[in-house]
């Protein structure tokens, strides 16, 4: 057991590029977006180049390309796409067609701010707006995870329990332009761990002729986004299971639906995912080391939401501080109301200090993460924690505004 | 070769009785001498239109080849997504969408050139019944000039777009347009438009009763008059090379458009107006049939 | 999950019918008159319903189940041998 693979450095849309390729995908549509579009260069040169064998779709949208993509899976091929911000965001319609078709899609959504104003630093805004389309998102801290998780989402999407499209979500730029040590394991241990798709539900094929997608009237619908609902959640098993099985087969473990840190014997906990949760790995031992009992708990998988783990992690702890990285108006981090919803019907459940930040690309280190961490736990401990969310790291001058009392919550 | 009735009705066709479809439906029509050309080794791939009601609810489908429905925008580029997962599989099937007016001139012509401009291995058929039926006769971009709709109470002011002319200069390998009257030229359109290889796109004149408010059993009469009095002219233009495929004697385009409620009240002056765009037309495209080349 | 996740998928099989009798729809009904009709199949060729077939007499046959009755096949038929006829009641 163990990496057996090469070893290269490489930026987090290399390795999903490479992943692609690993995973024999059969039809790649493409469109530009920083700061996605190296991903789709690359999978380009490999194809032309022969190293990988792939219909390469130019076209002309994203909405064309997710459009393509679901053709593609509908005529039974494994396909994969990436994308960012805005078009993710014109995709959204067939997001929803993609999953309520079925159709194991893959795709790297490289997370970029939306506009106006045009911004293309990283927050979550682009993703999290998306996650009721019925796709499974998992998000990512390191380009090794980033090539791994492309490739175990595509055992997890083709399961014939979940039959979902799913997106692996990397922060702009921390991720897809910083190069980091890759292994690249070795294409026919990939082929063993990720055989071809064969779909056995459905597909287009003029031997069996099928009419998908007709009217279906009150008294059918409403099962069938059940069904949805059913494999997403049974995915959550299977994500654990297929790292499980990726960890046997190539010696690398990123965590389950989660990763957690040093939670064993925490007092307060801090939920949060993407890069932000390795800077948080640092914020933890920078506490630690000045004597709080803090743990990270890292949400890899947003959707389906581990709401069993974040119950059995987070009950009966001090305080729990989630960090969220794109902002439901008025509501609060989508992490934190996700949290919230875990935990209320529970005894025992911690209140939660839930704090918004890092919007398009404003730095998010270890010590704004131990400084948030501080507040939150200051809040918790003197009984000040009067608001479902918090903004943090604004301007002074916009910080006094909101933290006045005339602010409604 | 030119298709014979005795050809057609060799072929069973992939349309079955008893849908949903209104009576004396222009598209219905239209599927079904089309399907009989293209074969049972054939995918549709289907708009937002009332195509998708024609199929009939779930579990039932009156459409006995594969069929996929896709967003109202995304026709072409799905098809293109099957047409090249059947490549990748070594299989040689016809890709074709099936769209009504709206899903091709207006909210579905972005990805149709896409798919035209790439020069993607598959049919496109407009089938147009000139306005969005479906929804119940709202105004499209392929509604012709002082039609009647329910969101042009007074009679639309605007030309339609020339969609064929459009995907013509794409210079892809094939584009016809086709009426519900002539039917044999319909089939014999879709008999060479399977054989080309490369983006094809076939424009359906495609007579709607309930939203022309024309005679149900005049759903060919009407076709065939769009025809006759050159308000839809038949033409093909394969490799650049337009060629007008019929050529009847002309009628006057009163007599077409006295049969449809949706031009009821026009004025003579419209009428004459009318006529004389007819035949700009007519004569542009005997002037174009003499070039060797139109795109 | 022990009970298995059913994939509930919108897939239609292709089904006479499939809006249902479509007959009853009918105002009119077209009746041929073997005598008038020349069996040029222009009733087939035009029917929007794909009713229309081949009666074991050599004459165009119509399915009443399905039949719309929208009287297309009466309007194009040159020697005018088929008839609308009103339903009764």
């Amino acid at each position: 057991m163990g990496p057996e693979g090469t070893w290269e450095i490489i930026t987090g849309n290399h390795a999903a590029a490479i992943a692609a390729k690993l995973a024999r995908v059969k039809v790649v549509p493409a469109y530009p977006i920083t700061p996605q579009t190296t991903i789709v260069e690359y999978i380009a040169s490999f194809i032309d180049s022969g190293q990988m064998e792939a219909e390469y779709i130019r076209v002309e949208s994203e909405h064309s390309a997710m459009a393509a993509a679901i053709g593609a899976s509908a005529a039974g091929v494994r396909a994969f796409t990436a994308t960012a911000s805005q078009g993710l965001l014109l995709m959204s319609e067939v997001l929803h067609w993609a999953a309520g078709s079925r159709l194991p899609i893959g795709m790297a959504v490289v997370n970029r701010a939306v506009g106006p104003p045009w911004n293309i630093h990283v927050d979550h805004q682009d993703a999290m707006s998306q996650r009721d389309t019925g796709w499974l998102q998992v998000y990512v801290s390191s380009n090794q995870e980033v090539l791994d998780t492309i490739l175990m989402m595509y055992k997890v999407a083709e399961n014939p329990d979940v039959l979902l499209p799913f997106m692996v979500c990397l922060d702009g730029f921390v991720l897809s332009h910083t190069y980091m040590p890759v292994n690249i394991p070795r294409q026919e241990d990939v082929a063993e761990f990720l055989p071809e798709y064969s779909p056995s539900h459905w597909k287009l094929d003029p031997n069996d002729p099928i009419t998908f997608g007709n009217l279906a009237l009150p008294d059918e619908y409403q099962e069938m986004r059940w069904s949805m609902d059913l494999s997403m959640r049974r995915a959550l098993d299977l994500i654990e299971d297929v790292s499980e099985e990726f960890f046997q087969k190539f010696g690398r473990y990123h965590g389950g639906a989660t990763w957690k840190y040093k939670v064993e014997d925490s007092d307060y906990v801090i939920v949060t995912a993407g890069t932000m949760a390795s800077e948080a790995e640092v914020a933890v031992d920078e506490l630690r080391d000045e004597g709080m009992r803090v743990g990270l708990l890292k949400v890899r998988s947003f959707r389906p939401f581990p709401h069993r783990d974040m119950a059995e992690v987070l009950q009966d702890r001090r305080g729990v501080v989630v960090i969220d990285r794109s902002i439901a108006f008025s509501s609060g981090g989508p992490l934190g109301i996700e949290i919230r919803s875990s935990l209320y019907n529970r005894s025992g459940s911690p209140p939660i200090a839930n704090y918004v930040t890092g919007l398009g690309g404003r730095d998010v280190t270890y010590r704004d993460i131990v400084a948030m961490a501080k507040d939150g736990i200051g809040r918790i401990m003197s009984d000040r924690l009067r608001r479902p969310y918090y903004w943090f790291k604004l301007k002074p001058e916009y910080e006094r505004i909101e933290l006045s009392e005339e602010v409604r919550m | 070769m030119t298709l014979t009735i005795h050809d057609l009705r060799k072929e069973p066709g992939s349309y079955l009785p008893g849908s949903a479809a209104c009576p004396g439906c222009g598209a219905t029509l239209a599927f079904r001498i089309a399907s009989r050309v293209l074969g049972p080794n054939t995918v549709y791939v289907v708009p937002a239109s009332c195509f998708s009601v024609i199929q009939s609810p779930f579990p039932k489908s009156a459409i006995s080849a594969p069929l996929y429905n896709i967003a109202f925008p995304a026709a072409a580029a799905t098809a293109s997504g099957v047409y090249r997962a059947y490549k990748m599989l070594g299989k040689d099937v016809n890709v074709v969408v099936w769209a009504g007016d709206g899903g091709t001139v207006d909210i579905g012509i972005q990805a149709l050139s896409g798919a035209a401009e790439r020069g993607e291995n598959i049919l496109y058929v407009c089938y147009d019944n000139e306005a969005y039926m479906n929804t119940g006769i709202q105004r499209s971009g392929a509604t012709p000039l002082l039609a009647w709709t329910k969101t042009t109470p007074s009679g639309k002011r605007e030309m339609p777009k020339d969609m064929p002319m459009i995907v013509a200069a794409h210079r892809v390998p094939y584009v016809a347009t086709a009426s519900v009257g002539y039917p044999f030229d319909l089939a014999n359109k879709f008999e060479k438009a399977k054989k080309i290889k490369g983006f094809k796109y076939i424009h359906i004149f495609s007579t709607c009763p309930p939203g022309w408010n024309s005679p149900v059993s005049k759903t060919a009469e009407v076709a065939k008059l769009a025809v006759d009095t050159y308000f839809w002219p038949l033409y093909e233009i394969e490799n650049g090379k337009l060629r007008i495929t019929v050529k009847p004697k002309k009628r006057p385009l009163r007599e077409f458009l006295e049969l449809q409620d949706r031009f009821r009240g026009l004025t003579e002056r419209e009428i004459e107006e009318l006529e004389k765009i007819v035949m700009e037309k007519w004569n542009f495209l005997l002037h174009l049939e003499k070039s060797e080349r139109v795109f | 999950m022990g009970l298995g996740v059913p994939i509930i998928v919108p897939v239609s099989k292709p089904s006479k019918g499939a809006a249902g009798k479509t007959g009853l729809w009918r105002v009119e009904r077209p009746v041929v008159n073997e005598d008038k009709c020349i069996k040029c199949w222009l009733c087939w060729l035009y029917c929007p319903e794909d009713v229309i077939s081949e009666g074991d007499n050599g004459f165009p046959k119509i399915d009443y189940t399905f039949c719309k009755g929208c009287g297309v096949c009466a309007d194009v038929c040159p020697t005018k041998a088929i008839q609308m006829v009103r339903e009764e009641e």
